[in-house]
C-alpha cells in the first residue's frame, strides 16, 4: 500500500501551482511584448531604398517625417498631417464612445432591471454579433448603408431618396464604429449594473428626487465603474479602427490605423509606420494614465492598468 | 376616528408570486394613527408590516384603499411628492457621497438656499450626535454611525411622519439598547410621529406609545405596551408578545380543568375575557405568574428541569400532556428539584382565555 505523503508545502485548497500559467505567459510575451519590441526596434531605423523591409541603419527620421515636411526645393516645414489624422482618429473613437454610451447605458440598465432567468439570454443577444468576423459583419453594414440598400431603397419609394448618400461618409464612419463597438460598453455596464443595489434608487426617491435625478445623481455614479471600463474598451480600441473609416467611410476619413496599414503596404515605409505606431501607443497609454489616475482620487474601485 | 393624523383606510395591497400565484401582503387593513405618536407595527417576518410602511412611503402603491396624511390623501402621488421620509433597514446610503453629502441630498431636492442647507444638516448631524464626520464616506462608519446618517439624513427633512424599517436589526445588542433611548429622545424632542416597524417584541414594548401587531396581512391587535402584553386578544398575540404558556383546559363546573388533574377555580381567572360554558378552551398564563402553592393547586406535576437566570428561577413542570413553565422569584423559595412533584397556581386574575 502506497503512502500518501504530505506536500511539502500545503497550499490552500482550490489553488492551483502556479506554472500552469507558464504556457499562457510565454505565448504572451511572444504575441505581445516581442512585436511591440520589433515595432519600437523598426521605428529607429531607415527605409531601403528598393523593396520593402528594413535598413538596419539607425535612424529618428521616422519620428521626424511624423512633424517635418521635406519640399521639392529642399526647404523643409511643420507638417500637420499626421497630427491631423491622430486628431481625426481622437475624434471618431470620441464620438463613438459617445455614442456607444448614449444607446448603451439604457440597454444594460434595461437588461440588469429584468427578472433573473431573461437576462442571461439577452446578454447572451448582447454578444451574439461575436459569433460573426467583424469583417463580414461591416460588409453587412455596407450593404445596408448602400444607397441601393435597404434604407436607400425605402428613401426612394417615399420620394425622397435621390440625395441620400451615407456610405463613405464620416457618418457611416460613425455608425460602423458604434455598431462594432456597442457590446463592449453595455457589457461592463450591465455588470455594474447588476450589483448595482436599487434600494439607493428607492432612498433617492423617498428624499424627494424625481426619476431623472435620481438617473443622474445616484444611478450614474453607481454604475460608474463599469461606465469608466465601457469608455476604456470602446475608446482604446477605437484609436485603432482600420476598418471602419477603410470601408465605411470609403478612406475619407483616414484614422491613424489606415496611415499605418498604408505604410507597411502600398508605401512600404516600414520604419514611418512603426513611428506613427509607436506614436499612437504613446497617446494611448497617456489616456489611460489619465482615466487611471481620475479613478484612483475618486476612490473607486476600477482598475485598467 | 376623524382627527387621525395618518390614516390607513382598507388598504390591500398583493403581489404575484413567481409560481403566477398570488400573496396577500395587506388584507384590507384599517389603522389610525395620532400625530407625534411613537407607532410601532409588529408582527413575524412576512406579515406586512413593511409592505403596509412601503405604500406609506410611496415606494409601492396599494392595490385598493387609501392613506390620508392631515385629511387629503397621499396614496396616489408619487414617493417624492410625500412628506414622509424612511430610514431603510439597509440604511440606504448613497456610497458615492460623504456623510454631509448624504444628509443634504433631500435638502437640495427641496431647492434651499446652500446656507440653509448647510445649517440644517450641521443640525441634523448634531441631533445624531455625528459632529465631526461629516466628511467621511459612509463605507467608512460603523454600523451604528450609518444608522446615525441614515436618522439624520431622513430627519433633515423634517418630515411629517418618520417611517423606521427595521433600523436597529443589523446592530448588536448594546448598541440596539442605547439607540432605543436614542430614537425615544430624537422623537420626544422633535415630536415627529415615527411609525417603526420590527419583529422583535421586546423593542416594540420598549420603544412603542402604541403597538399594532400584523399576522398574515392583517391586523390583529392595537393597543398600549401594557394593553398588548396584559389583554390579547388571542393565543397568537399572547404567544407572540413575551412569553407564554399557552394551557389546553376542559371547563368543568368548579373551572377549569387542567392537563394533569389540577384545576383553577373560575373566579381566579381575569375578568374582562369570555368564557365558554363548556368544553375545551385555551388559557394564556405568563411565566411569571406561577406561584408555589400547597393547596388548590392547578398546576401537578413532575418537575423536569430547573434553571437558574439570576433573579428567576425557571421551572419545567410536566402535567399530563403538556410542558408548563414558571418563572419564580429565585428569594425565599424552597426550589424544587429535578424529579419532585409540584404545585403551582396562576396568581389571581392572571390567567386568560384567549379562544380555543
Amino acid at each position: 500500500m502506497s503512502k500518501v505523503r504530505a506536500p511539502k508545502s500545503p497550499g490552500r485548497p482550490g489553488q492551483a501551482s502556479s506554472w500552469l500559467a507558464t504556457p499562457t505567459l510565454v505565448f504572451l510575451i511572444l504575441v505581445i511584448l516581442l512585436p511591440l519590441l520589433i515595432t519600437v526596434v523598426y521605428s529607429f531605423l531607415s527605409q531601403p531604398s528598393l523593396g520593402t523591409g528594413v535598413k538596419w541603419v539607425f535612424s529618428t527620421d521616422a519620428y521626424r517625417q511624423i512633424f517635418v515636411q521635406e519640399k521639392l526645393d529642399g526647404t523643409t516645414a511643420f507638417d500637420t498631417r499626421y497630427l491631423k489624422v491622430l486628431w481625426n482618429s481622437f475624434y471618431y473613437a470620441g464620438i463613438a464612445t459617445i455614442t456607444t454610451l448614449l444607446l448603451g447605458i439604457p440597454v444594460a440598465m434595461w437588461i440588469a432591471t429584468r427578472p433573473v432567468r431573461f437576462r442571461a439570454l439577452l446578454v447572451l443577444a448582447v454578444t451574439l454579433p461575436f459569433w460573426t468576423s467583424v469583417l463580414i459583419r461591416t460588409y453587412a453594414v455596407r450593404q445596408i448603408l448602400d444607397e441601393t440598400g435597404p434604407i436607400g431603397g425605402f428613401l426612394k419609394i417615399i420620394g425622397v431618396g435621390n440625395s441620400y448618400q451615407i456610405l463613405y461618409t464620416p457618418w457611416a464612419t460613425i455608425i460602423g464604429l458604434t455598431y462594432t463597438f456597442i457590446p463592449f460598453m453595455i457589457l461592463p455596464v450591465y455588470a455594474s449594473a447588476e450589483r448595482f443595489d436599487f434600494r439607493y434608487a428607492e432612498a433617492g426617491y423617498d428624499l424627494g428626487a424625481k426619476r431623472w435625478t435620481v438617473l443622474r445623481r445616484i444611478v450614474i455614479p453607481g454604475i460608474r465603474p463599469g461606465i469608466i471600463a465601457g469608455i476604456a474598451l470602446v475608446f482604446i480600441p477605437g484609436l485603432g479602427s482600420f476598418l471602419q473609416p477603410d470601408m465605411l467611410g470609403g478612406g475619407k476619413t483616414n484614422m491613424i490605423a489606415n496611415v499605418i496599414a498604408n505604410n507597411f503596404g502600398q508605401a512600404r515605409n516600414w520604419p514611418f509606420g512603426s513611428a506613427l505606431s509607436v506614436f499612437l501607443l504613446i497617446f494611448t497609454v497617456l489616456f489611460v494614465l489619465m482615466v487611471t489616475t481620475g479613478v484612483r482620487s475618486r476612490g473607486d474601485q476600477v482598475r485598467l492598468i | 376616528m376623524t382627527d387621525a393624523h395618518l390614516d390607513i383606510r382598507q388598504v390591500t395591497k398583493t403581489f404575484p408570486t413567481p409560481e403566477g400565484g398570488v400573496v396577500v401582503a395587506l388584507d384590507s387593513v384599517d389603522l389610525a394613527i395620532a400625530e407625534g405618536e411613537f407607532f410601532v407595527m409588529l408582527g413575524p417576518s412576512g406579515c406586512g408590516k413593511t409592505s403596509l410602511l412601503r405604500c406609506i412611503a410611496g415606494l409601492e402603491y396599494p392595490d385598493s384603499g387609501e392613506i390620508l396624511l392631515d385629511g387629503s390623501r397621499i396614496d396616489d402621488i408619487p414617493a417624492y411628492a410625500r412628506p414622509v421620509n424612511t430610514v431603510f433597514q439597509s440604511y440606504a446610503l448613497f456610497p458615492h457621497m460623504s456623510v454631509a453629502q448624504n444628509v443634504a441630498f433631500g435638502l437640495e431636492m427641496e431647492r434651499l438656499p446652500k446656507n440653509e442647507i448647510k445649517s440644517r444638516v450641521a443640525a441634523a448631524l448634531e441631533q445624531v450626535k455625528l459632529t465631526g464626520l461629516d466628511r467621511r464616506k459612509p463605507t467608512q462608519l460603523s454600523g451604528g454611525q450609518q444608522q446615525r446618517v441614515a436618522l439624520a439624513r431622513a430627519l433633515a427633512k423634517q418630515p411629517k411622519v418618520l417611517l423606521l424599517d427595521e433600523p436597529l436589526s443589523a446592530l448588536d445588542l448594546k448598541l440596539r439598547r442605547g439607540m432605543q433611548v436614542e430614537l425615544k429622545r430624537l422623537q420626544r424632542e422633535t415630536g415627529i410621529t415615527f411609525v417603526f416597524v420590527t419583529h422583535d417584541q421586546e423593542e416594540a414594548m420598549t420603544m412603542g406609545d402604541r403597538i399594532a401587531v400584523f399576522n398574515e396581512g392583517k391586523i390583529v391587535q392595537v393597543g398600549s405596551p401594557q394593553e398588548i402584553y396584559r389583554r390579547p386578544v388571542n393565543g397568537f398575540v399572547a404567544d407572540f408578545i413575551g412569553e407564554t404558556n399557552l394551557i389546553k383546559v376542559t371547563v368543568g363546573s368548579g373551572g377549569f380543568i387542567f392537563p394533569g388533574g389540577g384545576v383553577l377555580a373560575r373566579e381566579l381567572l381575569a375578568e374582562d375575557c369570555e368564557v365558554p360554558a363548556a368544553g375545551e378552551c385555551l388559557l394564556a398564563v405568563r411565566p411569571e405568574d406561577f406561584e408555589l402553592v400547597d393547596t388548590d393547586a392547578a398546576v401537578v406535576g413532575e418537575v423536569v428541569d430547573v434553571i437558574f437566570t439570576g433573579g428567576l428561577i425557571r421551572l419545567h413542570v410536566r402535567a399530563g400532556d403538556q410542558e408548563i413553565v414558571a418563572a419564580l422569584p429565585s428569594h425565599g423559595v424552597v426550589v424544587p428539584a429535578v424529579g419532585d412533584q409540584t404545585r403551582l397556581r396562576p396568581i389571581t386574575k392572571a390567567a386568560r382565555t384567549v379562544g380555543s
